[in-house]
């Protein structure tokens, strides 16, 4: 039963192994689950996911793999009633037992459970004969009868079982998913990845002082990699129109990666890049600089960075005069090649996500002309993309 | 149950722990492997470990992650300084070495005779290699002192409970050997377990007031930093200190209005601006 769980989980790309699985076997030996599922889900969670990422699809296999678990078909002439004896011995109080006696023992309550299902079929709740959910009748889940017997609990009260994985709490922490505003900082450390990388060296000096008197008052001098930022990132940002829809998290975006880079110098476009572009929006008439300026200002190391969604009149791109804002010399697919020939290290950050990629003519384009260096605007995405700008 | 079974960890009452983190602490006890905790800042990440010690009634050793900490640091040191100076004084001390390895918390925990409960506490702050020069020492519960060619090893295995806050990624070697528990941010019904906890003899209605406030709060979209549970906790703290009615909280024009006191909730200006930009009814941020 378990071994198949823990194939679907790998094939669900979940990165389990076999040391983890071994583990929760472990834990169930040593009868940390008892024999509550809701234990068990719980126990199987803590074993095999490691990152919150992973929650969500370790809830759908989790649903999937152990689907009915809670509602077992009872089919009663497979019961032998000794079998129920012998639990009941462990799990009921004397009283309760009695109880049990009194209404003629568990063939009598089998037989009585056979009856009325046959009386009953609509759906029944509260009450104290027929079964259903809630009652004091012996049959039926959720009752407070001690001599019940649950059936069919397929849909679970506050946070039983069941519901728990059904839930899906964790949807919001898989990494493919668009970037929302929590998965937005995740994406940002990875940011950060580049800014740890440096080649300087610089004195170590408490590490000198140390070695130093490791080598009896011997001078012995250390040095160490600086941790300053090395790593230069101009990036273009779309604004207005088809963006609006994304312009709050690409705000968010940018407003960390400030933080974040040093050298960050961020720029506005509107649908694709043309011979001028704005710093402050909300200047962008009066205040904009011209591109062949950028191109004069910022060297070849610098990595380009754009976010926009690239969703645009396909002529935007191709011909002359074709934005629509104002009347641009020279195409947009020529003001690309000019930016990418001069830093060739750039990607395209898009919003939209990958799968509606293919129904835009304007984002193929596009990613033409970036040679396929457009990335969807998720940690993963974000993720393939660093790792073309290193 | 009989008594003699080992005592487990059920939240107390000033900590209420879900079941999914009750099972995750009990596990990780039991089989002895460190619990790895993750969540949103200011849900008792670090708390925990001090509500664990006490229930199973064992020391608590702290050890708090810097950018700077080496895993060497959690073991010993060796003060080469001090041998130093000692040796131009002419001590005597300066003939055996192990007068000068300082011990480290991971040692300090090791060492205690009934186990300790060991905090390390952000474990994302330190180098990314951190965890994996810990790999050894907390799988196997010993390590070796070179300056004294001593191997040290637990008497007694310390529960281990590891904080992060997801500043780094953590190598799966690692990983792989530590159970793991995300805490969710509490929903309204544990919230109110959680104030019951903390303030018991709460008016019924403040609470609901200051839980309404509170989530309608967190429910603002674009808020830089959402307010947490301490957060909560020492904003009502506050109410009760200043004696604020109910009724104060509740706001006339919809929920989208500072609530009295907010600087304990909202920790950023642009958050106050944004809330109270949407209270005077001007739109959101961009407009």
């Amino acid at each position: 039963m378990f071994i198949p769980f823990f194939q679907s989980l790998r094939n669900a790309r979940i990165p389990v192994t076999l040391r983890e699985f071994l583990t929760l076997l472990e834990a169930m030996k040593k009868g940390i689950a008892g024999y509550d599922v809701e234990k068990f889900y719980y126990l199987a969670r803590a074993c095999l996911v490691k990152d919150e990422r992973y929650l969500d699809r370790f809830d759908l296999v989790f649903q999937k793999a152990f689907e009915g678990l809670e509602s077992i078909d009872l089919d009663l002439d497979d019961i032998p009633p000794e079998w129920l004896e012998r639990i009941a011995e462990r799990h009921f109080t004397r009283e309760e037992i009695e109880a049990i006696q009194k209404r003629g023992g568990f063939e009598a309550l089998l037989d009585e459970l056979r009856q009325r299902l046959a009386e009953q079929d609509a759906r029944h709740q509260g009450g104290s004969k027929w079964i259903g959910t809630l009652g004091t009748s012996p049959f039926g889940a959720y009752g407070y009868n001690p001599e019940g017997i649950r059936i069919g609990q397929d849909r679970s009260r506050h946070r039983r079982a069941v519901k728990v994985w059904d839930k899906r709490e964790f949807r919001d922490f898989d990494d493919e998913v668009e970037l929302g505003t929590r998965n937005l900082k995740i994406a940002l450390r990875r940011l950060r990845k580049l800014v740890r990388e440096g080649r300087d060296e610089e004195l170590d000096l408490p590490g000198t002082i140390r070695a130093t008197a490791n080598n009896a008052g011997y001078l012995d001098l250390k040095m160490q990699r600086t941790r300053t930022n090395r790593i230069k990132v101009l990036l273009f940002l779309d604004v207005g129109g088809s963006m609006d829809d994304h312009v709050r998290q690409v705000e968010e975006l940018f407003s960390a990666a400030r933080s974040e880079l040093e050298h960050l110098e961020h720029f506005y476009f509107h649908n694709c890049l043309y011979e001028r572009v704005w710093r402050n929006n909300r200047a962008r008439w009066d205040d904009t600089v011209p591109t062949f300026d950028l191109l004069r200002t910022y060297g070849e190391d610098y990595r380009v960075i754009f976010v926009g969604d690239a969703s645009m009149g396909p002529y935007e791109i191709t011909e002359p005069g074709g934005s629509v804002e104002h009347f641009n010399e020279e195409s947009g697919a020529t003001w690309m090649r000019r930016i990418l020939a001069h830093w060739p290290k750039a990607i395209w950050l898009n919003p939209v996500p990958q799968a509606w990629w293919g129904h835009t003519y304007s984002i193929r384009q596009i990613d033409h002309l970036m040679e396929g260096r457009m990335h969807p605007l998720t940690i993963e995405g974000i993720d393939q993309g660093l790792r073309q700008l290193t | 149950m009989d008594q003699q079974a080992p005592k487990q960890f059920e939240g107390s009452s000033t900590y209420v722990a879900t079941d999914d983190l009750v099972v995750a602490v009990n596990a990780a006890v039991a089989l002895q492997r460190p619990l790895l905790v993750k969540g949103e800042p200011g849900t008792g990440k670090t708390v925990l470990a001090h509500e664990v010690a006490r229930a199973l009634g064992k020391p608590l050793i702290e050890w708090h992650i810097k950018s700077t900490t080496k895993a060497q640091h959690g073991l010993y040191e060796y003060d080469a300084v001090s041998r130093l100076r000692d040796s131009q004084l002419g001590s005597e001390k300066v003939h055996d070495i192990a007068n000068y390895i300082v011990r480290g918390k991971l040692w300090d925990a090791f060492e205690e005779p009934s186990g300790a409960i060991l905090l390390i506490d952000e474990i994302d702050k330190a180098d990314i290699e951190f965890p994996n020069d810990l790999l050894q020492e907390l799988d196997r519960m010993e390590f070796y002192v070179y300056e004294t060619q001593k191997t040290v090893s637990a008497t007694k295995r310390p529960a281990v409970i590891i904080t992060s806050n997801n500043e780094k990624e953590l190598p799966d070697a690692f990983l792989r050997r530590c159970f793991f528990h995300y805490i969710r941010f509490p929903d309204e019904e544990t919230m109110r377990a959680i104030v019951d906890a903390h303030f018991p003899a709460l008016k019924k209605g403040l609470l609901e007031d200051a839980l309404q406030a509170f989530y309608s709060l967190r429910g603002v979209p674009g808020l830089k930093k959402k307010p947490s549970t301490s957060e909560l906790l020492d904003w009502i703290k506050l109410l009760v200190a200043e004696d604020i009615p109910g009724e104060a909280l509740r706001s006339k024009d919809k929920k989208r209005i500072l609530p009295p006191l907010f600087g304990a909730l909202l920790k950023n200006e642009q958050d106050v601006a944004l809330v109270g930009g949407l209270a005077r009814g001007q739109g959101g941020l961009y407009n």
